[in-house]
């Protein structure tokens, strides 16, 4: 049994995750998701996860925070089509009983998993001084697991140049999203002004700590392009024309310095993706520098979106 | 099984090429990309080409073990016969694509970098290491990152006419990836809370038949069926395969569905015991059953020539699933039959399908439409993309040689040598539903233009000798002698054996 | 190792909701909260068996959290696609559902 505050989280979890399906409109539907990734980032504090709390708090509630709501602004009206497309009380029915049944199998099977539990916290923890990292989990990141992160970070190529792509044709090669009025004054000037040095700093903080404590490329790097975000939205910044050359190998980098890391294991008589003893740590460090800044110029261009004007 | 094999390191440069690949065309942009895709593609057909041969010779799986981690911690590629054969096929049908887009999707004179090519371009490169990383990967949940690579590479190729009747479609196509993506990861999160690991090899020791595996089981397959659109979750793929552009089409029915059906092998096959797999499995065979039927039936009365090609891809798809209970049946010899049938049928299908969506593509083009119906004209224009077409056809009909009529054979005898007669009496069915709209689509081309009718453009040679080779290719699997089919049964668990 | 079990219940019925959101829920927009709504309980998931296999001085198995860092980048990725693609489709249609609209997906050029 779990304690109190277990139990009360879970529920608010629970109760967060009803208002944003149930509630009346698109905008008080957002802002109960935004809740909703506040309060599971506190979950995964509880469960001793505060690496994922950290990329949970930046990117499952903020970043997907911030596109969901600049979605919300220009998705209007629709009621009648929505209503019209709404399934009968029959599919309801049904869809309530199939969600519901395996809610429950999946329930059912959570209890059945063996105790104790098999896992490889141990050989994660016994094997990560090899590679001269501190935090179990960038050593997962970076070394045992580094291909699914360099995939990953390929994926972040792939879905900017999908957001790019949707443009129409004229557009192709100018400037990502809407255009924001430079504010001279007002609470966003002010909190644009204020809060970006601090985030900055904070960004690259978080970045440069993962290897040793909970943080890393993925945290700091949203954090950074958070903030190149609020410049943009307070008007102070212009997202580059995406035909921009610095663009593009900004994007890369990261991928691009992982992918040469692994030839150079390769190289070394290592294996591909293999950390050269005694060179591990700072080559690991320059990779993550470069990936820090490829996870924020990625996400950054997700939230602008595709081209809209010229450059 | 886990450590390094010689030629391992084959393994490493078929996935890290067509990534680099894609970062650089993508960093340098414009006409570079067409000349890198142009390059990295036909060095991969070298390479894929290399690495089935490889397997043959050694008679074992390829493996290579990422950073000198041992799986269960470490990751690890690996080839068996399964992956070398859909590498090798997609390696070709990838470079038939690219050679076919020089001309449709070339960057127009005057500007540095246009929309359409560039994202062509940049996601053939993108799709060759999608694929590539879902046939070699060995751990569960990189082959979730590989699938949600090919969802992004798959959906902005689908998209790439930015017609705006598509966004719905193909709205609707991610939709559905993305629900299969989730469910599929949460059986790899079941699967690691009971086993603690998702090494493929790993859990085939581990997994029994407890309600943990058997719920991640099904809901993973539940996503893979959701995105190879079996039916009944068909409904998304005929207009998002047939909104595409003819080069983006080839791929997507051709090839992309594939790598969520060697993930489904590699989770029934591998993962799963085979009691369990083994009574499961008369259930998919019967949603292929019905999709070989319905989808058939429906392309038959398609009015639209992209449409009506698109519905043969849901009916084609459900011959997959006929392997399942076969190869699971319990029968050495009929398992082995049925096996390479259904791979020679996934492969046969991936050449067959990607000919008919080009030379539709090309007749569509010369006529300015594409309705079945005003067809006539079409083969004294283009013989040759119609020829493609139609021995594309014989091939998806099953008709002696081609490489449909050995797999669908293979599946034949199996189902008869097993007992189950039912799923020969569904493959000659289907058959014959397949003669009926491959002939309503040739017997309309070899009509006589009516007399008003403009004269069609005639396409560029160059484009329709790529679709026709791709049709000849599948007939010519029909020809190769099964004994050198050998390759596919490399690594494939034998039940109650050692594999 | 105790607190697992509300996180569990939780997960399982974030998935419950996801699921029946996305068939019930018409608006594209609803539709891509649910679908993150469905992720956050797998998500969630992971984290429960994450926590169950704490040990040798990890507070929680590094593995599955991981896992997850790198799952919640994918399902933002996602996210960002499916929210321009229906922000597309709107612009050029005024449509905010999927609904089926007609049969015929290929319109004469």
């Amino acid at each position: 049994m779990g304690g109190l505050v277990d139990w009360l989280l879970a529920a608010l979890v629970l109760g967060a995750a009803a208002w944003t399906l149930a509630a009346p409109t698109g905008f008080a539907a957002v802002v109960g998701f935004v809740g909703f990734g506040l309060l599971v980032t506190l979950a995964w504090v509880r469960l001793g996860a505060v690496d994922v709390a950290l990329t949970e708090a930046a990117i499952g509630a903020g970043a997907t925070g911030v596109i969901l709501l600049m979605a919300v602004v220009r998705l209007r009206g629709g009621a009648e089509e929505v209503s019209a497309a709404t399934p009968g009380r029959a599919v309801m029915v049904a869809a309530g009983l199939l969600a519901g049944g395996v809610g429950l199998a999946l329930a059912l099977a959570v209890l059945a998993l063996p105790d104790p539990a098999p896992g490889l916290a141990a050989a994660a923890m016994a094997r990560r001084g090899e590679l001269g990292l501190g935090n179990p989990v960038a050593a997962v990141l970076m070394g045992y697991r580094g291909l699914d992160t360099l995939l990953e970070s390929v994926v972040l190529v792939f879905a900017v140049l999908a957001v790019w792509s949707m443009a129409p044709d004229r557009r192709w090669g100018g400037i990502p999203g809407p255009r924001f009025p430079r504010q001279e004054a007002g609470p966003l000037a002010l909190l644009a002004r204020l809060l970006l040095p601090i985030g900055l700093v904070i960004g690259i903080h978080v970045a440069w700590v993962g290897a040793e404590a909970p943080g890393g490329k993925f945290q700091g790097g949203t954090i950074l392009a958070a903030m190149w975000v609020l410049a943009w939205v307070a008007g102070l910044v212009q997202p580059p024309a995406i035909a921009s050359q610095a663009v593009r190998l900004a994007l890369v980098a990261g991928p691009l310095a992982f992918l040469l890391a692994g030839f150079a294991g390769m190289a070394l008589g290592e294996g591909f993706l293999a950390w050269p003893p005694g060179l591990a740590k700072p080559m690991i460090l320059l990779v993550e520098a470069a990936m820090t800044l490829s996870v924020a110029a990625a996400l950054a261009l997700l939230v602008a979106g595709p081209p809209e004007r010229a450059a | 099984m886990s450590g390094t094999t010689p030629g391992g390191w084959l393994l490493v440069l078929a996935l890290a090429l067509p990534v680099g690949g894609m970062l650089l065309a993508f960093a340098l942009g414009g006409r570079t990309a067409e000349r890198i895709a142009l390059g990295v593609l036909g060095l991969g057909t070298v390479l894929a080409g290399m690495i089935a041969a490889e397997v043959y010779a050694a008679g074992a799986p390829l493996a290579y073990r990422l950073g000198g981690w041992a799986p269960p911690l470490g990751l690890r590629l690996q080839a068996d016969g399964l992956a070398a054969a859909m590498l090798l096929t997609a390696a070709l049908v990838l470079l038939a694509v690219a050679l076919f887009g020089r001309a449709a999707q070339a960057t127009p004179p005057g500007v540095q970098e246009a929309r359409a090519p560039f994202t062509f371009w940049t996601f053939l490169l993108a799709l060759a290491a999608s694929l590539a990383a879902a046939f070699l990967g060995g751990d569960l949940f990189n082959l979730f990152v590989a699938l949600e690579m090919l969802t992004f590479a798959a959906l902005s190729l689908a998209c790439l006419d930015g017609r705006p009747s598509q966004f719905r479609s193909e709205l609707r196509y991610l939709f559905f990836a993305l629900i299969g993506s989730v469910l599929y990861l949460l059986g790899t999160a079941l699967l690691y809370g009971a086993h603690g690991t998702l090494d493929i090899a790993l859990l085939a020791e581990r997994a029994g038949a407890d309600l943990p595996t058997l719920l991640a089981a099904a809901l993973m397959t539940a996503g893979l069926l959701a995105k190879m659109a079996l039916f009944p979750l068909h409904l998304w793929l005929p207009p998002a395969h047939a909104g595409a552009p003819p080069a983006a089409s080839a791929l997507l029915s051709g090839l992309v569905v594939k790598a969520a059906f060697v993930l489904l092998l590699r989770l029934w096959i591998w993962v799963l015991p085979p009691v369990p797999a083994g009574a499961g499995a008369p259930l998919l065979a019967g949603l292929g059953a019905a999709a070989i039927l319905v989808g058939s039936l429906i392309a038959l009365r398609q009015e639209r020539l992209k449409l009506l090609v698109a519905y043969s891809t849901v009916a084609q798809i459900g011959y997959l699933f006929l392997m399942l209970p076969l190869v699971l049946a319990g029968d050495p010899e009929a398992a082995a039959r049925a096996w390479l049938g259904g791979i020679l049928q996934a492969a046969s299908h991936a050449f067959a399908k990607a000919a008919m969506f080009l030379s539709a593509g090309l007749v569509a083009g010369a006529l300015g439409h594409d309705r079945v119906a005003e067809l006539g004209g079409a083969g004294r224009a283009m013989p040759m993309a119609v020829i493609a077409f139609g021995l594309a056809g014989l091939s998806l009909m099953g008709i002696p040689p081609s490489g449909g009529f050995t797999a669908k054979w293979l599946l034949l005898t199996a189902a008869l040598g097993t007992g189950q007669w039912w799923w020969a009496a569904v493959i000659l069915g289907g058959g014959l539903l397949t003669g009926g709209y491959v002939y309503r689509v040739l017997a309309g081309s070899l009509t006589a233009p009516p007399a008003a009718a403009p004269r069609p453009e005639p396409p560029a040679q160059g484009p329709e000798r790529v679709a026709l080779a791709l049709a000849l290719v599948s007939v010519a699997l029909g020809l190769v002698p099964l004994a050198s089919f050998g390759l596919v049964q490399i690594g494939r668990p034998i039940l109650g054996g050692a594999p | 190792m105790s607190a697992v079990l509300p996180y569990s219940i939780a997960a399982a019925a974030l998935v419950a909701l996801g699921l029946f959101g996305l068939v019930v829920q018409a608006a594209v927009l609803r539709k891509i909260l649910a679908f993150n709504l469905l992720g956050g309980g797998v998500f969630l998931l992971f984290g429960v068996v994450a926590r169950r296999g704490a040990g040798a001085g990890a507070t929680a198995d590094p593995v599955p959290q991981a896992i997850v860092i790198t799952g919640l980048v994918v399902a933002f990725a996602a996210t960002a696609l499916a929210v321009v693609l229906a922000l597309r489709m709107h612009q050029i249609t005024g449509a905010a559902t999927i609904a089926e609209a007609a049969e015929d997906g290929f319109p004469d050029k």
